[in-house]
This record gives C-alpha cells, structure tokens and sequence, in this order.
C-alpha cells in the first residue's frame, strides 16, 4: 500500500485508449429512503486524465464519489479499478486500491506540523523517529516531483488554505494514491490560488495520477478537465469532452433548461446612508487581530459587495453587524441610532429596526436543522407579533405562513412539516432567503448566499436580492465567489487580513485587480 | 465511517425502549437463575406485586409519581442540552422549602391556603438550589454537570446540619422534624375517591399523582407551545442559531434550569407532604438520580415519561414483593436488577440504534424494491 511499486507502474503507463480504465463505475444505484440518490449510473474514467463531475446540489454527485471512497455501499452495480471488480467496504479499502480523497472541508489537525499530519495512520511503529524519517524522505521526493512545495515542520493552523489544501494531496500521495478525488476544491481559494491547484493538477495527471474533479463551477471545468459527466436528480444525464462542448451547453444539460448567467440588469439607486460603520476592530479570544480599522457607509437601495478570501474578517464582521458578537471598539449607526462597546446592540434589536440577516452558515444558524420547516421559519422572529400572541406561539398560523413563503420562494418539497435537515442546500438556503425577505428589512446583511447552492438555486436568489434592492432595501453582501459580487455589487470592498484594502466601483470592476486585493498584494501596485 | 441510516420515529420511540428493556430483563433473569431461583416465577411475582396484589398498584403509582417529577426536570433541562444532575438536592432542598412553610404556619392556616403555599414552597426552593448552577453556567462558563453534583452533596450537609440542630424535635436524638398537622397533610388518593364512591386499597398514593400529571401537561404546553419553549429548543438543538436568533442564551439557560430545578422540587410534595408529613433525612432516595435514566428513556417527552416512571414505579414495587417472597433475593439484589435497567435502558439507550436501523432500513428496502424517486 505505500508508494513504492505505484511509482514504478505509473512511469509505465501511456494513457492509451486500450488500457482499461482507471475507475469504472457500472449500474451503480443508491436510495436513501424514498430518495432516489443515484441511479443506474455509469461513469468510466481514462487512466491519466482528469475527469469532472458536475451536478447541482443534490444531483448525487456526493453520495456517488462516497460509494466510490467506501463511505457508502451501493445497493446494486459494480465498481471496477484498472479493470477489476472490487468490493469497497469502507475507506481502507478504497485507499487499498490507491484511491485518495480530498474532501471540502480539510480533514488535518491545526495544532499539529505538516509532517504529524501528513504521518497520521502511518507512524510505523511504537516510537515515532523511524516513521517520521521516512515519511520527510518521502515528502520531499513527492514535493519535488509535483511541486506540491510544503514545509515539513509548519503548524498546519499557520499555513493558508491553499497549503493547506496542498499538505490534503500529499497525504493522498503519501499513501500510495493513483487515483485523486477532489470534491469541491477551489470553495476556499482565491482565484490565484485555484490557478495553482490546476497547474499541480496537471502536474500529477502528466504522471498518469487519474483525477476526479467534483465542483458546480463551470469555469473549473472547462479550464481543467479532459472529459465532464453531468449528473442531474440522481442520474448520469450526459458525457462529453470538455473540448467539444460549452458552458451553455453544460448548465443547461444540469438543470434541464437554459441559464441567464449575469443576473446583473441596471446598477442601483444609491440613496441616503442607513448603515455607517467607523473605525471598526476587533480582536478573538486569544487577543489575535481579526478587523482593523474598518469603515464604510452603506446606502439605500445599493448591493455593497465584500470580496475576500474566506476567513479574512468577513464573518467577525458579519457577526459584530447584526449584533451576535458585541462589538469591542469603533462605531456602528444604523436607522439613526449609534451602538459602540458601551452601547451595544443584540439581534433582536436590530431586527425590531429593520435589520435582517442571511447567514453564512445556513445549517448551523440560518436553520435548526432538527426543526421543521415550519417551526424554523420564525427563528429570530420567535419573540414577534408574527409568531404568537403573549407567551404562546400560534402554530397554525406560523404554518401557513410558512406554506405561503415556501410557495413563493419555490421551496422543494414545499412541506411546511418537513424536518429542515431533509432539504436540500438550494432548498435550505431559499427557505433562509424567504424567511428574511419577507420581514421587509429596512437593510440585508448576506453572507455567501449561493455557497453550496445549485445554478437554479442561484439564479433564484439572485434576482430576489436584486428585486429587493430595487425597492430600497440596503444590502450589504459577503462572498467569496468573485463573479457573484461583480454581477451583484454596485460597489465593492476587498478585505484582506481583517482590514479593507481597497474599494471598487461596478463600472471598473475587474476580477484580476481584485484577486491581486484579495491575495493582500499592495494596492498601489496592483492598480500599477 | 459508513453511517447507519436514521431509526423511523415509531421504532426510536417505541421499539427500541422495549428492546432494552427486554435485554435488561433477560440479564436480570440470568442474575436470579445464578442465585438459584427460576426467573420465570420471579417475574411473575413481580407483575403481581407492582399490579395485582391488594394496593400494590397505588404503591406503584406513588412511585411513579416522584419518577414523573424528577424525570420532568431532567428533560426540560435536557431540551437546552443541559444536564441536570441535581435532581437529588434540588428536590431535598424542595422538601426542606415544604417543610418551613408547614412546621412555621400550619397551626395557624387552613389547608386549602397552607397546601399550595407549601407546593409554591417546595418549588420555588428547588429551582433556587438550581438557580446557582445554572447563574454560574451561564455568566461564567462552569459546567452544570459538575457544579449540580457538588450541590447534591451540599443540600445533603444542609439537611442534615439543619434536622440534627434547629429542626429536630424537642427531646428527641434521632434527627428528624415534629410531625405536621393535619392541615399540613396533602389528602390520600383512597380518601379523595372514597369521597366519589370509589373504593382503593390502601396506599401512601395521594393527591400528588394529580400535580404530577398536571406538571407534564405543563412542561408539553412550556416546550412546544410558547415562546420560551422554542427558545430553549432552539438552544438545545444549536447556540450557534439561538446567538444568531437574539435568543439571550445566559437568561434562558438560568430559566430552563430554575424550572427543571422547580420540578425536581415538587418530588417532595409527594414525599414530605403526601407521605411522611414531617421532615427527614433523605427521603429522596435516589429518585432524583433515577429521574436522569427515565428522561432518556422517555425520550424528554412527558408521555414517554410517564411511561417510563410507570416501569419504575412498578419496578420499585414489584422488586419490593421478591424481596419478601425469595429467601435468596435480597435487597441488593434488587438494586443490581434496577441497576441493570437504568444501564440498559438509560446509559446505553442508544446502543442497538444502528444494528436496528440497518435491520428496518433493509427490510422496507426489501418491500418496495423499485419505484419512482420522489
């Protein structure tokens, strides 16, 4: 299992038609209760290219790499590695057969070193000195070859998420993968640093490494792929070569109509400011900077977009804005009041004046996931008129307001008694959308509101955002996804590193400029 | 790890209790075999003991009755994921609040003023002996697992310095209160449905079973029909969405305990003012730990509490008759096989959850083997 004989059999290998595939997957079908998550699916996958999968949320592309890692077992079908049929019984075996995985969310531990966590699961013995010599030498000779340069001895907490993403390869590598699964790889990087991650990609297919590439971005795509399955609703819709087909073509076989892909239409009417922010910052509990100095007004009727890498103050400043986490110095006024330190503000408050709040992070707080539809759609607005009269909730009429928004907001299946965690991420999100919409906010805070979110789902809130814009609601919009502020914002701010490090307007708006701001290089020189 | 499909309602509610239980009574059956005495019969003595015999089923019902409060006050902590451990000491102190109220003024008050008073009492007592955990959970972050604890070892020096000095009766060693009077006295079940025609045999049930079966009616209205309830669930299930909610977590941490304290409170209306009418040293017993195993099996749900303090009740009672009848079972005997139980259908509740769904998920697999997808 270690990587020894891999290396041998790879430098052999030509990706010629006639070997047999490095992955093939036939008639694999999975149901979760009465959903239908994969179904008769048939994928096949050329040994030293790089195959996509794409598929809007809740398509099965998950359940279908998760049946292919061993995490779950098909109820029928067959998998095939290299051409012989396999059983796959859980994780060990998948790495058995040299499969590898590197899932969204990074699977290392921050307070230990790159080679502790690159080591974890094959420290060798009782005493750690002869595995962790091996795995440096190791190391190194995989770092060289596939320029995946990491070092040994860093704190992983330290290192940013692209290195990080990076020490995730490595370890695959390590243990003798061949065959990479990504799952949605570039969520948390800048633009640069997802360019990057296709260039070491490409790098490793040259070395006969079969890669599966799992995202929603068309662009990645297009700008990475040999070859692209399109799965919709469970089922394997469509094959094509990336080099005969379109990104039109690719998202209207994933959601089974055509796309609008610039929601964008006429800028905004900026009006009087309703929300000024002075000399914001702010510190976590172990004393670490995490915003400085912010300042910004935001207007009446305007999309304000912060762009950013994730993780570079956004959500402290999300959270400090709709009053979750008090503020420590600087001044916030809203709607004609100014909370500081001394006068702070909480989420009710804020929402009793108009202030409403899309989430981040829709499962753990846009939504109690144990809830029904129905009980979740009144969260933070559990103390108003709207929910009751004196101590008790009116449940009846929380329901059917519920019905009402699901209908509107075109929430799948529309099932006020459905519990929330049995939505889909496009479905939870519109249902967190209707919910804040409908309060009629005076000011909207968004925080990556598409994150996880099928195209269709996309384009919904998208043009609900702007229609609320449109009647004079101010919002203030957090994303990393670059092209969703650009087709949104009206104006942009790019924070790195807790600070905001530059403004831009719609009309000069430029993703490459931004990237360079996002990535924190000086902003003299990246208007240079 | 390849994770277990989730277990359908009906089986997590009804089946799965019943297979823990069956599992702890086969134990317990192996238990009374090695002692030498055939378990078949000793179940039956059992079910006649806490159903069948002359008044068992009242002695049944009035354990059931302290299981109902001190499991109430566990599960309406447990929906704000707190784990109230100071059942025991919340509802000693409760008693200890019942207990001055009666000896101070049940010369001078009739019942129907000096009872409720009493009851207010014992609650209001309770939930301030839960109230200082649970200030410190919320303002300074000590757990309330461990600080409850610590208050049940110190109710019980209170109690024991309070009825060994100033509460004992004049002229007498053993560390006990004067009994009450009549007026302090909370009517037998036997005399209120005597007074409708009805005839019980008899036993120490009272009045409090009623205030019992009321409280679940309360704590069902408390969690899933008011504002406060949500707020507490929303806690309980995510802070993270109670934060973003405006719920004010530190409030509803110190409401949700100061009420599971109250509750484990009211057990000692049914002790103090039902049963003993004086007050003495641990008349808890271990109610309010036993409360923690029938909150989890009753799923913090008050029917599924009720249901569990049933099997308690019975368990209590029935075990009370083999005690009587085998010369080999003994009183410790009893405490292994309700041991067994509260470890069986309590601590390891969730034990068989993924062989069971597995088992349900592939048998209604197996029925409806292909159709549409929804």
């Amino acid at each position: 299992m270690e990587g020894r004989a891999d290396r041998i059999e790879a430098t052999g290998t030509a990706s010629g038609t006639s070997a047999p595939p490095a992955v093939e997957l036939r008639q694999i079908n999975k149901r979760f209760g009465a959903v239908q998550a994969n179904r008769d699916i048939d994928l096949s996958v050329d040994r030293g290219s790089i195959t996509g999968i794409i598929g809007e949320n809740g398509a099965g592309k998950s359940t279908l790499v998760s049946i292919l890692y061993g995490f779950y077992t098909a109820d029928s079908g067959e998998i095939r590695i290299g051409g012989e049929p396999v059983r796959m019984a859980g994780a060990s075996d998948a790495i058995e057969h040299g499969i590898g995985m590197v899932h969204q969310h990074f699977m290392l531990v921050p307070t230990m070193t790159v080679l502790e966590n690159v080591m974890l699961g094959r420290e060798g013995g009782p005493l750690l000195a002869e595995g962790e010599h091996a795995t440096r030498d190791r190391m190194a000779e995989l770092s060289g070859a596939y320029e995946l340069d990491v070092d040994p001895d860093a704190l992983v907490g330290e290192l940013p998420v692209g290195i990080q993403q990076r020490v995730e390869i490595l370890k695959t590598l390590l243990r003798g993968a061949r065959i990479l699964i990504l799952d949605e790889p570039t969520g948390v990087l800048t633009p640069q640093e997802a360019d990057r991650l296709f260039e070491i990609l490409e790098i490793l297919k040259r070395d006969g490494v079969t890669i599966l590439l799992i995202t929603h971005k068309l662009r990645e795509i297009m700008a990475a792929t040999d070859a692209v399955y399109v799965m919709r609703r469970g089922e394997m819709v469509a094959h094509r070569r990336t080099s005969e087909t379109s990104q039109e073509e690719l998202a209207r076989l994933m959601v089974g109509r055509d796309v609008l892909f610039t929601v964008g239409g006429e800028p905004g009417v900026p009006g009087a400011p309703l929300l000024a922010v002075e000399g914001l910052s702010h510190a976590d509990e172990r004393g670490a900077p995490r915003l400085t100095d912010v300042t910004f007004d935001l207007r009446a009727g305007e999309i304000l977009g912060i762009a950013g890498v994730s993780g570079n103050g956004q959500t402290e400043l999300l959270d400090i804005l709709s009053g979750i986490e008090p503020s420590q110095s600087g001044r916030i006024s809203f709607a004609g009041r100014t909370f500081t330190a001394a006068a702070p503000s909480d989420p009710s408050l804020l929402r009793d004046m108009g202030l409403a709040h899309i989430p981040e992070d829709r499962q753990q707080r846009g939504l109690v996931l144990p809830f029904t539809a129905s009980e979740s759609s009144i969260l933070g607005y559990q103390g108003g008129a709207g929910a009751g009269e004196g101590i008790f909730l009116a449940l009846a009429a929380i329901r059917q307001r519920c019905e009402v928004l699901m209908e509107r907001f075109d929430v799948r299946p529309p099932d006020p008694d459905l519990r929330c965690g049995g939505f889909s991420g496009g479905n939870q999100q519109k249902m967190v959308v209707a919910r804040e919409l409908s309060a009629a906010p005076k000011a909207l805070l968004v925080g990556q509101p598409t994150r996880g979110v099928d195209i269709g789902a996309i384009e919904f809130i998208h043009s609900q955002l702007l229609a609320i814009r449109d009647t004079g609601c101010a919002i203030l919009l957090v994303s990393v996804e670059l092209d969703e502020i650009m087709s949104l914002a009206d104006r942009i701010l790019v924070m790195n590193g807790g600070r905001i490090v530059g403004e831009v307007d719609r009309s000069e708006a430029d993703a490459n400029r931004i990237g360079l701001m996002m990535a924190g290089i000086d902003r003299a020189t990246a208007t240079a | 790890m390849s994770s277990a499909p989730p277990l359908p309602r009906w089986a997590d509610i009804g089946l799965l209790p019943l297979i823990n239980l069956a599992i702890a009574l086969v134990v317990s059956g192996l238990v009374v075999l090695a002692v030498g005495e055939d378990p078949i019969r000793a179940i039956d003595v059992m079910i006649q003991g806490a159903f069948f015999y002359e008044g068992s089923f009242g002695y049944t019902l009035y354990y059931t009755t302290n299981f109902i409060f001190t499991g109430l006050a566990v599960s309406v902590a447990f929906h704000a994921l707190l784990f109230n451990i100071g059942g025991e000491g919340q509802a000693y102190i409760g008693g200890l609040g019942a207990g001055l109220v009666c000896l101070a003024l049940d010369a001078v008050l009739p019942g129907l003023v000096l009872i409720p008073l009493a009851i207010l009492a014992a609650a209001a007592f309770g939930a301030g002996w839960a109230f200082v955990p649970a200030w410190l959970q919320a303002y300074r972050g000590s757990h309330v697992v461990i600080t409850t604890i610590m208050f049940n070892f110190i109710a019980a020096g209170v109690m024991v310095s309070l009825l060994a000095g100033p509460l004992i009766k004049r002229g007498q060693s053993s560390p006990t209160s004067r009994g009450f009077e009549e007026s302090a006295q909370l009517p037998d079940m036997q005399e209120v449905l005597g007074f409708v025609g009805i005839e019980i045999g008899r036993s120490p049930l009272n009045l409090s079973f009623v205030l019992a079966i009321a409280a679940c009616v309360f704590v069902w209205l408390l969690i899933w029909r008011t504002r406060f309830g949500y707020a507490v669930r929303t806690l309980g299930h995510s802070p993270q969405a109670a934060a973003y909610a405006g719920i004010r977590i530190p409030r509803t941490i110190i409401l949700a305990m100061a009420i599971s304290g109250g509750l484990a409170g009211l057990m000692a209306v049914n002790e103090v003012l039902g049963v003993q009418h004086r007050l003495l040293l641990n008349f808890t017993a271990g109610y309010g730990f036993t409360g923690i195993a029938v909150s989890l099996m009753g799923r913090n749900h008050p029917i599924g509490i009720v249901l569990a303090s049933l099997l308690f009740g019975a368990l209590y009672q029935g075990g009370s008759e083999l005690d009587l009848e085998f010369q080999t079972i003994t009183r410790d005997m009893l405490l292994v096989i309700q041991g067994l139980i509260i470890l069986f259908s309590g601590a390891l509740a969730y034990m068989l959850n993924p062989p069971l769904a597995r088992v349900i998920a592939s048998i209604a697999h197996a029925r409806r083997p292909r159709e549409a997808p929804a």
